[in-house]
């Protein structure tokens, strides 16, 4: 985050001239748009960046065409303002990393889709990923490139729209971007089951998305960062919270169906309104470890059932506090010292697999331990294929992802 | 007959050492795995794409992941085009093989391998139907969601090749998103696994890259995929309206008013009489277009949902109204529905069009598409996933004809240039295949194809999987010197 001169294109073609510009002079740069995840990856290693703040504005929304295009820069807020008015809204639910990282700024719908940044909507409604449709970028020859579009369904040549989500600006910066936008639902409750242990948590959220009445939310939240959610208002020990969403004659029939198979597991109730909605923006945004410190804290992905057993293991070996959101599969944890980036991949091996990136650390602590999970060697090296492909001076966010790549 | 899409020339020494190499094939693989005699090669000549044949120079259906591999290998370090096939139902010609290809079937990998409810997914073989995923789960309350019209036939592994839809993905997605891991083998027979159980892979998003990526960049053997738990129950409910202007007013807005239902099909008239034909349905016959809705849910989700749809169907003039009343109405329906290109394929020869378009252009699109028709001379029934945009006109001609046959391809060329330029694109499920590879440079820039087939280059550096495909012929990058010198030197690192 040393990066001293910041420059503001004001057109794609203007990105387009300064990523030329740089290739001749063989000078890297950092790419950027709020700067609100700029202390997540590995710190930048360029003398200069480029911020897409000022490539700014919705280019297109048609509300019942359910899709959006917006330039990156545009911020985030402004888009869900548009989209409120409407009464639409994005239904991948993007994280906002700014209370946990510490961070100011505003974040950019580019840095968003370059992050792949999702919510605990994600086990229903995709990822980040699976609602970007189309994307517009300039690559690190300088050259501008589309691909995808503003329809759902296309299969029209490779998919580079996925690709560049979760590239974090590796592999292009990113100028426009047109994406699925959704109905908000009418109605949203939470019902909670109160009193469950991590491993009955995990079959209370398998046999709730067993069943037919489509939960787009599942967390659960331990003793110990219970107080942190609602206020403190989460009563009678740990809370497994599961969200329903829809019209509200469906709610209400779900609501019935879903509470008396959860009866039978703990002791239930049921939030609405406000209460839910705070409920589940706090544990989109890792609140409970929002604590103003640089304690290290993993987002780990693991098969759901296995959540509980790797924190159950760490627990034995380590300082650890988690919580659990997409069915047990999203583990947050917050280490209490070192970042044991070992032992934490040593036992996601152990259970099954999956991976591990680190979100939070201190500048140093994100040099040295690798902050995205370490690819086998074949993928590894296909991934740096990839990269030489679109930016073959290794001129973008060089080392961001990956140290020399 | 003087074929509008051109195929590579065939490579001469490749088909000169066609004795040799059928030899070393039949070293890497077990009894019964390779076809060499013309006679069985003939049904893997074409796919459903049928008005382009080319024989192989040789079938292989490997048993194992590991046969798969060497195949693979010794066909790159021999510079042997290959043809990834699952059952060949392709409409785009993604399977069509060339005279100096081995074509690589998955068929005999027809496995589920693991069910797993708690963690709702499932892990089966590349040559598994696309049906008996959900016939598999189906007694324990789930199913797989991507539905495409051939999933009786139609395998997993050309579901990932083509990112195939269906009728139900607009509220489930497409294959991309309900997969959630595959095996892979790589041009040099290296295996991969990518994605699994657990969501979003580390790195690049090489899982969202390789699905539509129509057997370039690799041959799936094993696939990871989402199940999820089926509705309570599910109703298709039929709209017949006066004109195809009003449906399509009407499905744009059913979405905009923030009800998305799981399905809505639209047939105009000729679609309509094809398949009632064919399936008796119980389609109504005295209208010119006919949406089919469906919801789902418990009833009184449904009935909430339907209320809402009949109000705004109302406002469209909506001339008929029928609700499924029992689960073989439901079923009825659907397999008129499902059956339309089978049941075309029964009058007439026909090819189907799969352009998708923004929602706000589908009535400007139809109207366009029948002037194309007529100006050709031509029919067309329309059969298509409305809600999404994505539409298949289905051209009518004699493929005796050979200037009629010639008409229908460029009617259809007309048509899908006429989805891009509504801000759609060429194929919303079908694929590019070779049917509309010549057209790619009508959606992309140079620059654009030029990265795509970068990235191409970059998981297939000699160009031997499915080469004739996708890319326009003129203009490819080429094998990109560099490539091959680099993974050897990482070989050697590893």
């Amino acid at each position: 985050m040393s990066a001293v001169d910041i420059q503001y294109p004001e057109t794609e073609d203007e990105v387009a001239r300064l990523v030329t510009e740089a290739k001749a002079s063989n000078s890297s740069i950092e790419v950027r748009g709020g700067g609100t995840r700029l202390g997540l990856g590995r710190p930048s290693q360029s003398a200069s960046a480029l911020s897409v703040a000022r490539l700014s504005g919705i280019t297109n929304y048609d509300p019942s065409e359910l899709v959006m295009a917006a330039l990156a820069g545009t911020p985030l807020a402004e888009i869900e303002a548009a989209l409120a008015v409407n009464n639409q809204m994005l239904t991948f639910e993007p994280m906002d990393h700014r209370p946990l990282l510490g961070a100011s700024g505003e974040p950019t719908i580019g840095g968003v889709f370059a992050a792949n940044a999702s919510g605990p909507r994600r086990i229903s409604a995709g990822a980040a990923r699976d609602n970007l449709l189309g994307v517009r970028f300039v690559n690190g020859s300088g050259e501008i490139v589309k691909s995808g579009g503003r329809v759902m369904k296309n299969v029209t040549g490779l998919d580079l729209v996925k690709l560049m989500a979760g590239s974090w600006g590796t592999l292009g910066i990113m100028s426009e971007v047109t994406f699925k936008v959704l109905p908000r639902p009418e109605t949203a409750v939470t019902i909670v089951v109160s009193g469950l242990n991590d491993a009955e948590a995990a079959e209370a959220m398998a046999a709730a998305l067993a069943m037919s009445v489509e939960v787009s939310g599942a967390a659960h939240l331990p003793e110990s960062v219970i107080h942190k959610f609602a206020g403190g208002s989460l009563k009678g020990g740990p809370a497994t919270v599961l969200r329903l969403e829809g019209l509200k004659p469906s709610v209400e029939v779900r609501s019935e169906r879903l509470l008396a198979e959860m009866s039978r597991r703990g002791t239930v109730s049921v939030l609405d309104g406000q209460t839910s909605q705070d409920l589940w923006r706090e544990i989109r945004d890792v609140i409970p470890f929002a604590d103003g410190t640089m304690k290290p804290v993993w987002k780990v992905s693991v098969a759901p059932s296995a959540g509980h057993q790797l924190v159950a293991a760490l627990r034995l070996k380590t300082g650890v506090d988690a919580f659990y959101d997409w069915q047990g599969g999203l583990v947050w944890l917050r280490m209490e010292a070192d970042p044991e980036a070992d032992l934490v991949r040593q036992y996601i091996k152990a259970v099954g697999g999956g991976h591990a990136t680190l979100i939070r650390a201190d500048a140093a602590t994100r040099a040295s331990v690798p902050v995205f999970e370490p690819q086998p060697k074949p993928l590894e090296a296909l991934s740096r294929r990839i990269k030489d492909q679109f930016d073959p001076a290794g001129l973008l966010n060089p080392g961001r992802m990956t140290a020399g790549m | 007959m003087s074929e509008l899409i051109a195929f590579q020339e065939p490579d001469r020494a490749v088909i000169q050492r066609r004795p040799a190499i059928i030899s070393d094939l039949a070293n890497l693989l077990p009894e019964g795995c390779l076809i060499t005699e013309e006679r069985e090669l003939v049904p893997f000549d074409t796919d459903a794409f049928v008005s382009y044949r080319r024989m192989p120079l040789a079938v292989v259906l490997p048993e194992t992941t590991a046969q798969v591999a060497a195949v693979l290998k010794y066909c790159n370090d021999n510079a042997i085009p290959v043809i990834p096939r699952g059952a060949g139902t392709s409409l785009s010609g993604g399977a069509i093989p060339q005279e100096d290809a081995v074509v690589i079937g998955v068929s005999k990998m027809n496995r589920i391998l693991e069910v797993d409810f708690p963690n709702r997914a499932a892990i089966v073989q590349a040559g598994v139907t696309n049906i008996s995923i959900s016939q598999a789960v189906d007694a324990d309350g789930f199913f797989y969601a991507p539905d495409p019209s051939s999933q009786l036939a139609c395998t997993i592994g050309g579901n990932i090749g083509m990112n195939s839809g269906g009728a139900h993905c607009l509220k489930y997605g497409v294959t991309t998103n309900n997969l959630m891991g595959v095996k892979m083998v790589m041009f040099d027979g290296s295996i991969v696994e990518i994605g699994g159980k657990a969501l979003d892979a580390a790195g690049y998003d090489l899982l969202g890259l390789i699905c539509g990526s129509e057997g370039q960049l690799g041959i799936v053997t094993e696939a990871t995929v989402r199940l999820i738990a089926k509705p309570e129950g599910a109703r298709p409910v039929l709209f017949g309206f006066e004109s195809s202007v009003s449906a399509g007013a009407c499905v744009t807005d059913i979405i905009g008013s923030g009800i998305i239902p799981v399905a809505i099909e639209f047939m105009d008239k000729p679609a309509i009489e094809i398949c009632e034909a064919f399936a008796q349905a119980g389609y109504p016959m005295d209208v010119e277009a006919l949406l089919i809705v469906e919801v789902e849910g418990s009833d009184a989700e449904m009935d909430a949902m339907l209320e809402r749809i009949i109000e705004i169907a109302r406002k469209h003039g909506v001339k008929t109204i029928k609700e499924s009343q029992s689960a073989t109405e439901a079923a009825l329906i659907w397999k008129g529905r499902k059956s339309a290109f089978g049941a075309t394929g029964r009058i007439a020869d026909y090819i189907c069009m799969d352009g998708t378009v923004p929602l706000g252009q589908l009535s400007h699109v139809l109207e366009k598409t029948s002037e194309i028709i007529d100006h050709y001379g031509l029919r067309v029934a329309n059969v298509f996933h409305a809600g999404d945009g994505n539409m298949h006109p289905l051209i009518l001609f004699d493929a005796n004809d050979p200037e009629e046959s010639l008409k229908a391809e460029m009617a259809g060329n007309d048509i899908l240039k006429l989805c891009v330029d509504a801000g759609g694109c060429l194929t919303g499920e079908h694929g590019v295949g070779i049917e509309k590879r010549d057209l790619m440079r009508h959606q992309y820039t140079d620059a654009d194809l030029a990265q795509q087939m970068r990235v191409r280059a970059a998981f297939d550096p000699k160009w031997i999987l499915n080469p004739s495909k996708v890319f326009p012929l003129e203009g490819r990058n080429g094998s990109q010197p560099g490539i091959q010198s680099e993974l050897d030197a990482g070989k050697t690192a590893a």
